[in-house]
């Protein structure tokens, strides 16, 4: 892909040093966009072998529940959108955990941003961050208890949403 | 005998000057969470101006409003900040649903958005659009301005009424899970593991009910 001022530049740079340090990883290219999938296992260390080579920015932790995909090999895939403010890089870094108990490291001591991000992702997809200093939900009212963006939760919800005290004109 | 009044006499019933006096100074409390606020305002800005049905100043304190325009989408961790604002402004207080989230939930039929606020509080106007144009807003005041003139009563004796008391919306009390009151139905609450937020439950209610 041609190199604008305005196109992020080419990765070389970093995914060769990668590889030598980590061993092979799969990626993968797409319009662009650099994807790297990581085992979990690794993760903590390749994220912080990424921010040291100049990542500074973590733009994203987000989730994919792939429960209801054809083919699919693993239920939960987390996405690290990471960005250098330096050298205009990105690259997103994939990391596959699974169902019963899905537990990760968190990021928190690698970028403060990982603080609300990692919360998002608990109170949504129930993956549990170890060693998050402050993991409680973000979005959804403290007492919830479901984990709504997954796919076996209904769109509609179970009844959460109206069970609420009902005021009339009396009680005003 | 027809008495010879003065020019600057008025007869009129003591309800009526009342209501004349509260549907002309109706000051909002705008309760805005989303894209219907931005239209409310633009109602109140100087093109389409609220102000000159008396609705003057946008109190953002529920203690100096008498009318409460629910402008957006509530979510369910919204909805015991809007029961407590409701109790703490003063009667006589009404209330419009702007907006066709604030009425029925939108488009956003979700587990995290209320369907409609006249589920858990007393509801007087609603106004129909995503969102409302102003001049639909301002013919829901000028309803509701009818509406306090026609019903207003000086003690608020029209808010007593037993029938005004049925909840507006037909909900069947059964075992079915579809279209149920699940803060009265035993059976969803034993099912639930949610309860509401602690402020729902500060909220204390003066009369007993349910």
């Amino acid at each position: 892909m041609p190199h604008s001022p305005y196109s992020p530049p080419p990765l070389d740079d970093i995914l060769e040093p990668l590889a030598a340090h980590f061993g092979t990883m799969e990626t993968s290219v797409y319009r662009g966009d650099t994807r790297l999938v990581v085992p979990e296992q690794e993760s903590l260390e390749v994220l912080e072998f990424l921010k040291d080579r100049g990542f500074d920015l973590l733009v994203d932790v987000t989730c994919v529940d792939y429960l209801e995909y054809r083919g699919a090999k693993h239920r939960y895939g987390l996405v690290y959108l990471l960005a250098s403010t330096t050298t205009n890089q990105r690259l997103t870094v994939r990391v596959y955990v699974d169902d019963p108990a899905p537990s990760i490291r968190s990021a928190v001591p690698l970028w403060e941003a990982a603080n609300w991000l990692e919360r998002e992702v608990w109170d949504l997809f129930g993956i549990h961050f170890a060693g998050h200093p402050d993991l409680r939900r973000l979005v959804m009212p403290e007492e919830f208890v479901a984990h709504p963006l997954r796919k076996d939760y209904p769109l509609q919800g179970r009844g959460e949403r109206h069970n609420f005290p009902i005021l009339t004109r009396h009680d005003g | 005998m027809a008495l010879e009044l003065p020019e600057n006499v008025v007869v009129s019933r003591l309800d009526e000057l009342a209501s004349w006096c509260r549907k002309n100074s109706l000051w909002p409390m705008p309760f805005a969470t989303a894209c219907c606020g931005i239209e409310l305002m633009a109602t109140g800005a100087s093109k389409h101006d609220l102000a000159r049905f008396g609705a003057e100043v946008f109190r953002f304190s529920p203690r100096q409003c008498d009318l409460m325009i629910v402008a957006g989408r509530v979510v369910m961790k919204m909805l015991p900040v809007l029961q407590r604002i409701w109790l703490q402004m003063h009667e006589p207080k009404w209330c419009i649903s702007m907006g066709a989230c604030a009425s029925t939930g939108g488009i956003f039929d979700t587990y995290a958005v209320v369907q409609g606020i006249d589920r858990f509080m007393p509801v007087d106007m609603y106004v129909p659009g995503c969102p409302p144009r102003p001049e639909q807003l301002i013919q829901a005041i000028i309803d509701l301005q009818d509406k306090i003139q026609a019903e207003g009563t000086i003690t608020g004796r029209e808010f007593d009424t037993a029938q005004r008391q049925l909840r507006k919306r037909a909900l069947v009390e059964s075992a079915d899970l579809l279209c149920v009151d699940a803060a009265r139905n035993p059976l969803i609450q034993q099912q639930l593991s949610f309860k509401p937020p602690l402020t729902a439950s500060r909220i204390v209610l003066p009369s007993a009910r349910g």
